[in-house]
Order: C-alpha cells, then sequence, then structure tokens
C-alpha cells in the first residue's frame, strides 16, 4: 500500500525545498557569479559606470551613422564656427565639424584602450602565472624584466616606443600595452603565491587532482578577480594616456579625428573658441569617471567586505 | 593538565560588595536598519580573588559583555540599551569618560584573545608595556623601561633584558599571550578580564598561560573573569561559572557542580557533546542546529529550537533564570537556571 | 636591514643594467635614423651630424664596448652632448630638471596637507556628510585627467582671471597652478588611501588594545593609530614624487613650465636626439632611485619588513 503513496508529507526528491521548512537555515554559499552579479548591479554607481562604457562603445561602433558629417571632410569656407545650426558642436581652423570629429575620436578611445590592455593583460598574464606558478629562477628573471618596464613611467615609456616606430594607432597601441603589462604580471604573480598556499589547493592536491586541474579550477579563478578589476580601470588610464600622447603630438597621426588631437588644436583659441577643446575634455572626463566607476563597481562586487 | 590547587574562593564576607557587578545589561548594535541584540538581561558579579568563567559559543555575547564592562565598545554601532555596572560599589556607567579612563589597565585590565593582533606591530613590546607606566603614572622613559624589563620577567619571558626592544612578531604565540598578561597586570588591577587568552594557543601552551594566570591572580588577589568557550580549560581555575548563549545568562553554577550536574539542556548538551575515550565506537554527539541569528532571537527561550525537551512554554515565555534547588528544597548556593524545566534536567 | 638593503641595491643596478640597454638597443643599434621618422621621412638629414653622431658614440665600433662606453658615461653623468647648441646635456638638462623638482615638491607639499587631512577626516567621520563629500570629491578629481584640468586651469586662472602668468618664468606665482593640478590628482588618490588606510587601522584589534589600557586619546591616536597609517600613505608619496620628477609632461606643455618634460617635447619638435635620450635617462634613473629610498623608508617604518 506504501508503495503507492508518494510525496505526502515528507520532501520528495522533486520538491527538496518544501522538506527545509523549519529545518536549520542552510549554511551560505560561497560567492558564485549570480551573487556577484547581484552585488554589482545594486550597485547605482557601478550600473552607472557600465552605462557610460556601453554608451561609449556602442558611440564607437555606430560612429558612421551617429555622426553627421564625415570627420575628416574640410570646409575651408565654414572654418572655426561657434556651436549652433548645421555644426552642432561647431567647425574646426579647417571647417571640420566637431561632432563628427567627436563622436568618431569614441572610436579611437576604445580601439586604443581595449587593444592595448587587451595586449598588456595577455604578456602580463600569461608572465605572471609562469612566475607564480613555477616559482625560483622562473619567477625572478620575470620579475626583473617587469622591474625593468616599471623603472619607466607610462608616458616616457610610450614616447620611446612611438619614437622608434613613428606615429599611429598600432605604435600607441604596442606602447601603452608593453609598458602596462608588468602591472598585471605583478598583481596576478602575488595573487597565485597567496592562493597557493591556501588550504583548498592542499585539500584538491590531496585528493589526487591534477596540476592542470588546480591551475585551472581553483588557482585561477580566485586569482583572477583582482586582474579583471585592474584590467577594466586601466582601460580607462590607457584611453587618458593615449590622448595625452596626441595632445604631445607624439601619439596617433594629427589628422586623425581623436579627443587628445581636438584639445590641442583647441589650445591656441582658448578664451576664443573654447568649444574646441571643451567637448572634447568632456568626453574624456565621462570616459575616465565611466571606467573608474565600473572599476571601483567590480572591485566591490567581487568582495564586498573591501568597502 | 596538571591540576592545581584551588584557591579557596574568598566569597564575599557577609556584607561587603563584590568587586564588580553587572546588573541586567542590555546590549545592542544598531547597523543601518537592523538591530543586532548582542546580550540581553546579564547578571553576573565576581569577588577579589575570585575566577567566574563565562562559557558559550560565538555569538553568545560573552565578550561584548566584558567590552562594556571595559567601556571599550565600538560606540556607532554599539550601545548599552539597559542596565547598570558597579565596580567597587561604583555605578561606572554613570561615570564621565575621563574617569572611566583611569580606571581602564590601572583597576580593571584586559587580556585579548589573539596576541598577535591585540599588540602594536610597529612598536616595541617594552614600549607598550612601559606606555601602561608613562600613561598612568607619569614614569620616564628610563624608569618605565626598567619596569618592562621587570614585568616581562615576571611572566618569565626569557632575556627580557635583550629582548626589551623586539617586536611582537619576533616572539611566540605563548611568549606574546604572556606579554599581553604582563600587559593587563602592570598597574596590579583588582580586576582582570580574559577574553580567550588560550584559543589561540598550542595545548601544551595553553597550559602555561593558564597556569601563569592563576599563580598571578592569587598573588595579587584579582578577581578574575575568565571567558571561554572550552569547558576543557576553566575547570582547574574557575571557582564559578556562567554559561551564556544569545544573550543571556542560562545557568550559573560552583565550577564542579556544573560538570557533575547540569540544570540546563543546552549546559548538558555541551557537556555530552566533549569526546570521552570510554565511548569508543560511538557517534559523536553535537547538539543539532545552529546558533541563532541574533537580529532575529526566536521567541520564549531562545535555545528552543535546538532543545529536544522542548514545550509549548519554552516557545512563548522567556524562562527566568531562578535558583537550583535540591529535590527537597534544599538551597544550592550559586546555582540556577534559565529554564522551565530545569528540574527535569538536573534531577533527571 | 643591512641584508635587505644590500638586496634591493642588487635589484636597483639590474634594473638599471637592464633599463639601460633597452634605451642603448633602440636608439643607437637599429638602423635607420629613428628620430627622422618624426620629422618626416622626406627631409633629409644632415649628413654631418650623422657623422658626428657616430663619431661621439662610436658607432663604428662593436656593439659591446659601445655599450660599455655608454654605460660608463652614464655613471658619471655624461650624457652626450647636445648639438644645436654643442653644450653637454647634462648642463642643459640639470636647471630644467630643477624646475622640475620645484613643481614636484610644491606638488606634493600640497599632497600631504589636502590629502591626508581629507583622508583622515573622512575615515574618522565615517558615513558622514565630510566623509561622503570627500568620496564623491576625490572621485570626481581622479576623473578629471591632468590635460583637462590644466586647460580648465589655465583657461580661469591665466585667461580669464589674469591672477597667473601665461608665460611662465622662474617666479612662485607660475608654479602654483601646474602644481595644483599636479596636486589635485595626486591629493585625491592620497585622500582614499589615507581614508582606507585610516578606516583599517581604527578597526585593528591593537586599537582596541590601547583604549583598554586606559591610555589618553591623543597617545591612542598619534601612537597608534596615525603612527600605523602613514605607512602606506608615506610609500605612496615616495612614488608618486618619482613619478612627478619623471617629468609632468603634460603639465609642464600646458604651463609652458620649463622643465624636463617641456625639454623632452620640445627636443622631439626639433629632432634633438640627445636631449630625448637625456631626458629619458634621467627620468628613468629618479625613478628607479626613488623606488629604492621608498623601499627602505617602508622597512625603516615597519619592523616587520626589516626584521623578517
Amino acid at each position: 500500500m506504501t508503495e503507492l503513496v508518494t510525496g505526502t508529507g515528507g520532501p520528495t526528491a522533486a520538491d527538496p525545498a518544501a522538506g527545509k521548512q523549519g529545518a536549520e537555515p542552510s549554511i551560505a554559499k560561497v560567492s558564485q557569479w549570480s551573487d556577484i552579479r547581484h552585488r554589482f548591479f545594486a550597485n547605482k554607481l557601478a550600473v552607472v559606470g557600465l552605462a557610460i562604457i556601453a554608451l561609449l562603445i556602442l558611440t564607437a561602433i555606430f560612429a558612421p551613422l551617429l555622426a553627421p558629417h564625415d570627420p575628416l571632410q574640410q570646409d575651408l569656407n565654414a572654418t572655426l564656427q561657434s556651436p549652433g545650426g548645421a555644426h552642432l558642436l561647431g567647425t574646426d581652423a579647417l571647417g571640420r565639424d566637431q561632432l563628427s570629429r567627436l563622436i568618431f575620436g569614441s572610436r579611437i578611445a576604445v580601439i586604443v584602450g581595449l587593444a592595448s590592455i587587451l595586449v598588456a593583460l595577455s604578456i602580463g598574464i600569461l608572465l605572471g602565472a609562469m612566475a607564480g606558478y613555477f616559482g625560483r629562477w622562473v619567477d625572478t628573471v620575470i620579475m626583473r624584466t617587469a622591474d625593468i618596464f616599471f623603472a619607466f613611467p607610462l608616458l616616457i615609456g610610450a614616447i620611446v616606443i612611438i619614437l622608434l616606430m613613428g606615429r599611429g594607432v598600432l605604435p600607441v597601441v604596442l606602447s601603452l600595452g608593453i609598458f602596462q603589462w608588468a602591472t598585471f604580471a605583478r598583481l596576478l604573480r602575488s595573487q597565485i603565491l597567496s592562493v597557493r598556499e591556501m588550504d583548498f589547493v592542499h585539500a584538491a592536491q590531496a585528493l589526487g587532482a591534477s596540476r592542470g586541474r588546480i591551475i585551472r579550477k581553483h588557482i585561477l579563478p580566485n586569482s583572477m578577480t583582482s586582474v579583471l578589476v585592474y584590467g577594466t580601470s586601466n582601460v580607462g588610464i590607457a584611453i587618458v594616456a593615449e590622448a595625452s600622447l596626441s595632445y604631445l603630438g607624439v601619439g596617433v597621426d594629427p589628422e586623425v579625428a581623436e579627443w587628445g588631437n581636438m584639445i590641442s588644436a583647441g589650445r591656441g583659441f582658448m578664451g576664443v573658441k573654447d568649444f574646441m577643446w571643451t567637448y572634447p575634455s568632456i568626453a574624456i572626463v565621462i570616459t575616465a569617471l565611466g571606467f573608474i566607476l565600473l572599476g571601483n563597481g567590480l572591485r566591490d562586487a567581487f568582495d564586498p567586505k573591501l568597502r | 593538565m596538571t591540576s592545581l590547587e584551588m584557591a579557596p574562593s574568598n566569597a564575599e564576607p557577609d556584607g561587603a560588595a563584590p568587586l564588580l557587578e553587572v546588573r541586567d545589561l542590555h546590549v545592542e548594535f544598531k547597523v543601518r536598519d537592523s538591530v543586532t541584540k548582542a546580550v540581553n538581561g546579564v547578571n553576573y558579579s565576581v569577588s577579589a580573588g575570585e575566577t567566574l568563567a563565562v562559557l558559550g559559543e560565538s555569538g553568545s555575547g560573552k565578550s561584548v559583555t566584558a567590552q562594556a564592562i571595559m567601556g571599550i565598545l565600538d560606540s556607532p554601532p554599539g550601545r548599552i540599551s539597559k542596565g547598570e555596572i558597579f565596580f567597587q560599589g561604583q555605578d561606572i556607567l554613570s561615570l564621565p569618560e575621563s574617569e572611566r579612563r583611569k580606571l581602564r589597565g590601572a583597576k580593571m585590565a584586559m587580556i585579548f584573545q589573539d596576541a598577535l593582533s591585540s599588540l602594536n606591530p610597529v612598536l616595541s613590546v617594552g614600549y607598550q608595556l612601559g606606555e601602561m607606566f608613562r600613561a598612568h603614572q607619569g614614569l620616564s622613559r628610563k624608569d618605565a623601561k626598567a619596569k618592562a624589563i621587570e614585568l616581562m620577567d615576571r611572566v618569565r619571558i626569557p632575556a627580557a633584558k635583550e629582548r626589551v626592544g623586539d617586536y611582537p612578531h619576533q616572539f611566540s604565540g605563548g611568549m606574546r599571550q604572556r606579554i599581553m598578561i604582563a600587559m593587563a597586570l602592570a598597574l596590579e588591577p583588582d580586576l582582570i578580564i580574559a577574553d580567550e587568552p588560550t584559543t589561540a594557543l598550542d595545548v601544551t601552551v595553553q597550559a602555561q598561560v593558564m597556569d601563569l594566570l592563576a599563580e598571578l591572580q592569587r598573588e595579587y588577589n584579582m578577581g578574575l573573569i575568565l571567558i571561554t568557550h572550552d569547558l576543557g580549560v576553566v575547570a582547574d581555575v574557575a571557582d564559578k561559572i556562567a554559561v551564556m548563549y544569545a544573550g543571556r545568562i542560562v545557568e550559573t553554577a560552583p565550577i564542579h557542580e556544573l560538570y557533575k550536574r547540569p540544570a540546563h539542556p543546552y549546559t548538558r548538551g555541551l557537556l555530552d557533546s566533549i569526546p570521552r575515550l570510554d565511548q569508543k565506537g560511538h557517534e559523536l554527539y553535537a547538539i543539532k542546529g545552529l546558533p541563532p541569528n541574533l537580529q532575529q532571537i526566536p521567541p520564549g527561550c531562545a535555545f528552543n529550537p535546538r532543545c529536544n525537551k522542548a514545550q509549548d512554554i519554552c516557545r512563548t515565555d522567556v524562562p527566568p533564570l531562578v535558583p537550583v534547588t535540591e529535590r527537597d528544597g534544599a538551597e544550592l548556593v550559586g546555582r540556577g537556571s534559565a529554564c522551565h524545566f530545569w528540574k527535569e534536567t538536573i534531577h533527571g | 636591514m643591512g641584508r635587505y638593503v644590500v638586496r634591493r641595491l642588487g635589484q636597483l643596478i639590474v634594473v638599471v643594467l637592464g633599463a639601460t640597454l633597452i634605451l642603448f638597443a633602440c636608439l643607437f643599434v637599429l638602423p635607420g635614423d629613428p628620430v627622422g621618422q618624426i620629422a618626416g621621412s622626406d627631409k633629409a638629414r644632415d649628413p654631418a651630424v650623422i657623422e658626428q653622431l657616430h663619431e661621439q658614440y662610436g658607432l663604428d665600433k662593436p656593439l659591446v664596448v659601445q655599450y660599455g662606453t655608454y654605460v660608463g658615461k652614464l655613471v658619471t653623468g655624461d650624457l652626450g652632448t647636445d648639438y644645436t647648441q654643442s653644450r653637454p646635456v647634462s648642463e642643459i638638462l640639470a636647471p630644467k630638471l630643477g624646475n622640475t623638482a620645484k613643481l614636484a615638491v610644491f606638488a606634493i607639499v600640497l599632497d600631504v596637507i589636502i590629502g591626508v587631512s581629507v583622508g583622515v577626516v573622512a575615515a574618522m567621520r565615517r558615513y558622514s556628510i565630510w566623509d561622503v563629500s570627500a568620496t564623491f570629491a576625490t572621485t570626481l578629481a581622479i576623473g578629471v585627467p591632468s590635460i583637462v584640468l590644466g586647460m580648465i586651469l589655465q583657461r580661469f586662472f591665466v585667461v580669464e582671471l589674469n591672477w597667473f602668468p601665461l608665460i611662465a618664468d622662474d617666479s612662485f606665482k607660475s608654479m602654483v597652478l601646474p602644481a595644483v593640478t599636479l596636486a589635485i590628482i595626486d591629493a585625491a588618490l592620497v585622500a582614499q588611501l589615507a581614508r582606507s588606510t585610516m578606516l583599517e587601522v581604527l578597526r585593528a584589534d591593537y586599537v582596541k588594545t590601547a583604549v583598554a589600557k586606559g591610555l589618553p586619546r591623543r597617545t591612542v591616536l598619534f601612537r597608534h593609530i596615525l603612527r600605523n597609517s602613514v605607512i602606506p600613505v608615506v610609500t605612496y608619496l615616495g612614488i608618486s614624487f618619482g613619478t612627478l620628477l619623471g617629468g609632468a609632461i603634460i603639465t609642464e606643455t600646458i604651463f609652458n613650465w620649463n622643465g624636463i618634460g617641456l625639454a623632452l617635447i620640445q627636443a622631439i619638435q626639433q629632432n634633438n636626439n640627445p636631449i630625448i635620450v637625456g631626458v629619458v635617462t634621467i627620468s628613468v634613473a629618479v625613478f628607479v632611485v626613488l623606488n629604492l629610498v621608498v623601499d627602505l623608508l617602508y622597512a625603516a617604518l615597519d619592523p616587520r619588513i626589516r626584521l623578517a
């Protein structure tokens, strides 16, 4: 008789939650992606940061559709026009539409920012992981090399590379990447060093997990969060550095629609035609803030204790 | 563990006030919207030369009570919402902070659990010991240093003179704890509160530290409150014990009485959880359930969700701490239990 | 402590050698004239100058010898000769380095005063209006890069209000705006660091102990709380100083401040190779030395490091 009666009262496999009523509270699980996602989206500033970045990326992707004019097209009859009318943000000394140049400038920002950080992360993660995991002479060699790159302030080092390679997007990307990998390598290495000694890694070893598995499933996930946070923040730094280089005349080509170039061009007209440099400045500030907020938001989402 | 000869308890001569009296103390922590009730009506007292052990799990409120006595509660979130504390007959909660500060270190001192984090890592041990003398007695640096060396000798730290300039991280765990003890008794206070003094130490070192503490207490005739979660540690040293749960005292008794005849299901549960050599082959016992969420303490007796013997009344009425008597009503000195059914627990 | 110093010196030498190797390799070994790329490849280089360079740097000798000579000269402070002015590079750059240093010192002083006080107040009055506005202000300050901040300050205080001279001279007045530009961003970072460090220290067990010992508030604040909070802040300031000395290129360019950063940009525009290399070398050297000083300072302040 009893075999025919199922699911009355007690918990069944199909509905384990029912059995939990009135039982002991379950112990909280270790942070998982859903927890992290929740914490991130509950943080208003973080969401603002994400929105700004999303806006930036969309502007960059859809620039040709958004821009009213060709950013490179000169109109010598309409130079230095104040904002209004056909040119919402005015024109520069060669009659190019500032709004279009601003919009297309986001392309350079996004490309250079993301690409240079990708370069830095690729090198940095690889070398940092090797240094952290293999230790001994591998560690020493890699860390001394990192020290050498650390010795160059970012702009100075980038200028050196650009002097060698010439101006342009590629040299800027490479030079910024080359002088930022060391930060990530050092960071990842120290994270690995501390995670390596933690008990859950020893436990995994004791249970017979292979080295590869330990690295993939235990060490890396726990070491990477700081790197991700830093990486995000550093995109903002890279974008500012790139604009600075262009402003100084050692960045991308001066003709290219780019925020640093625009500010540099506007410098001579300070006090008379301020619109030339104020709009790209605003763009840079909003972008930088976006990455700062995003970076902070990620950091708080991954480890709320740090607040 | 070495068995100490227990000093006869200096139970207060009739009429004389105890050294410390805590009356109906309530402490709560208010963080944004939630209120955590850490201490909910605690009463206990200690006399000179007496050792009171306060036993409980993490979250039972034992440390918070001690911090309230010392006046070192984290004050924006924490506050004493009700109750009185009398020290040497004086209501110290009504004292201004400047007066309370003078008591701290000089008349009542505290020993913390983790000596490594409780000592300032960038100041030398001699400096931190000497601080007591410089701040309270106005001694010069030289004199304070000499006193520091004396103290280190007293707690048997070898080569005190050479090591007085060393830093906390250069000492072993046991020695650091001795330094903490030295700091506490530097000015020969009347009351010492030791908050889990041996929890962070190895078992062998635990014994040494407890021996030292007991010896010093006898020598200076201090009142000692020993806070712990470890029943074994206090057996040799304490005169009486108060068991805490969810911010309330659930049982009080002279120490050996408690072990022999507990009068509260929680205490019984704790005693039953101790693994015994003569129980080989049996599954280890553990009190079911988890410690209560202090933001939502269960109504009635806070222990009811975990108690095998809980009845309806346990879920509605908070049991008061009542005197525990023999079956025939004869008085049992110093015994109390906060359980509706204490009679069944002690008398079976 | 001694062993620590020796170890760090050893690392320093390795780093310096490595960095000079990079500099050397980049600029003197690669075929072709790297600097010509900036000038524009259609401009023919003056062959006499090329020959002079070859002679000066012994480019006809084997690489190792060249490198050796190069390093040897560096050690003695010889950075070569500027060929537009025929003066030693070090002579030209020394006063400019001095100017940059003045700016850096001024900026650091502002950093300390503003940054530390904001950070400490924010930490001690956590969650209050001071704390919230400090966090807001510092985040904003960090988000506005020097390039933008410099332009804005110049626009208002020079062009509009005319409080400061447009053409920078050696006067104190000319120093103010560039120093403030540098300081605002850095002070914001210092404030955030000071705040988070102090919050950690305020929560520390040893602070509880100090209070439990009945020490007076002032003693607890200065001897225990602040003493422990300064360590990360001081080390950060040291590194910051090194970065500033390395040439606050953007700021100097915006305000026409005659420091090594501006010298670098001008040299690039003029294809003045020795100056370029000279500035980069000084920048790296200063940074490396300052990092060493910071490490030593850290060890001096924290016994856990020096007595590991």
